[in-house]
């Protein structure tokens, strides 16, 4: 079998009805997407099947023989963010960062598949298989309807540096700024 | 890793023949749709198969009509069913989460064992009412039969290729919902009525869906004399859930409701 993992092709030789998610932590120490409850209820685990938001626990490995897989590895470019997760950076939508990975695949096709801003009700609807325990969920929805207007820091680099100007003292206290 | 996915003969069918084909008389075959159901019980050991057959690329997917009916494949994700003929499309879109809806199937709700600590098959009332025909593969070849047999008899043995469902004068649905990360349905019932005569289906009661007569002799005389014959149907069951009392009494509020609604043509 074979997967292309964030643009490279990848042999899978695990048996064939490994889940995905073990097939990417276990054999391609892709490790991103996370065993959380590994039964489909907390969404730690999505990722992006051809481009459509997946729990990798529930998928056999051969059902998406030949697909392409996105993971959090393959997004931003080098030490550069996405819009997505400069958008959770600059807003603090993580704590413990368990659910992160799932959370910002889910954002990242809901932002793909819509046209700027995105009604607060679209959010909820497309992160209610989600869960986190730490934010409240106040946060996330914040950072995901920012990064649905591209209302990000245009100078965003990488989480080291930490967003510039005004929102790095207000948004995120104690930031390395 | 826990579990054993190693020992498993694994067949992809790659088309309706090739899945009809390697799923033989069922014997020994575990179908694969979604995964939603399944893959948990594998991963976690629970369930060993001896082989499994993946049919979400046999092409058992899509939407049709035929001589008035409306012709739904086995592999159509619940996603697909979100803008289905009413009150399917309203049960669809009520099911867990857009991930888990693009990924679980018809087929997979249909023939899906109850849970051991909550009934299972959210869109097993809508097809009750909408007269739903399942034909199947399996051993002695292919059949066509209501929707109510085939939950009498269970998916043993049966390889769900399509459903077909007819189009009602009008539909109504009723629910309780319980809020949650993931809100849930706890029971549904759903009521359609074609040709004059009207069905009532319940879901989330019991093991599985059920069609309730007595309620639909009694809406001749009214949503309220409905609603006091629901019960003479159904079973009842305790779980994580619901207590079997708490459902006895929200049952026939909920029958009243969707008659009510099915009365006023709100669909």
């Amino acid at each position: 079998m074979r997967l292309t993992v964030n643009g490279v092709e990848r042999e899978v030789l695990s048996p064939p009805l490994t889940t995905l998610l073990d097939a990417l932590r276990e054999e391609l120490f892709v490790t991103s997407p996370k065993a959380g409850c590994q039964q489909g209820g907390c969404g730690a685990c999505t990722v992006l099947v051809d481009g459509e938001p997946r729990r990798s626990c529930l998928t056999p490995v051969a059902a998406v023989d030949g697909a392409a897989i996105a993971t959090v590895e393959g997004l931003g470019d080098g030490d550069e963010l996405s819009t997505v997760q400069a958008a959770f950076h600059e807003h603090y939508a993580a704590q413990c960062g368990f659910c992160t990975s799932g959370f910002l695949m889910a954002t990242e096709a809901l932002v793909a598949r819509s046209e700027g801003e995105v009604e607060r009700e679209e959010i909820l609807e497309a992160l209610s298989g989600h869960i986190c325990r730490c934010t409240g969920y106040v946060k996330i929805v914040d950072a995901v309807a920012a990064a649905a207007r591209g209302d990000v820091n245009a100078d965003r680099a990488s989480a080291d540096t930490g967003p510039q100007g005004e929102d790095a003292a207000t948004v995120i206290p104690g930031s390395p700024a | 890793m826990e579990g054993s996915v190693d020992a498993a003969e694994v067949i992809v069918a790659a088309s309706p023949q090739e899945a009809v084909e390697a799923f033989g008389d069922g014997r020994d075959v575990t179908v694969v749709a979604g995964g939603t159901i399944v893959m948990p019980e594998i991963r976690h050991g629970r369930l060993h198969p001896r082989k499994a057959l993946l049919i979400n690329r046999a092409g058992l997917d899509g939407i049709r009509r035929d001589d008035g009916r409306i012709v739904i494949g086995a592999g159509t994700s619940l996603a697909d069913l979100e803008d289905a003929v009413e009150p399917l499309g309203a049960c669809a879109r009520r099911v867990a989460d857009l991930e888990i809806r693009g990924q679980a199937t018809l087929g997979g709700n249909l023939c899906a064992p109850p849970g051991d600590e909550s009934p299972r098959g959210d869109l097993q009332a809508a097809l009750l009412v909408l007269d739903a025909q399942v034909r199947s593969a399996g051993e002695g070849g292919e059949r066509t039969e209501p929707v109510e047999d085939f939950l009498a008899s269970g998916p043993a043995g049966r390889l769900v290729l399509d459903v077909s469902v007819a189009e009602p004068d009008a539909a109504a649905t009723a629910t309780v919902r319980r809020p949650h990360a993931h809100a849930y349905t706890v029971m549904r019932v759903c009521a359609a009525r074609a040709g004059g005569q009207t069905r009532i289906a319940v879901s989330g009661a019991g093991p599985t869906a059920v069609r309730s007569r007595a309620a639909e002799q009694a809406a001749a005389d009214g949503a309220g004399a409905a609603a006091e014959r629901v019960l003479d149907d159904v079973t009842l069951q305790d779980d994580a859930i619901a207590s079997s009392w708490y459902r006895s009494q929200v049952l026939p509020v909920l029958v009243r409701r969707a008659l009510n609604d099915l009365a006023q043509g709100d669909r």
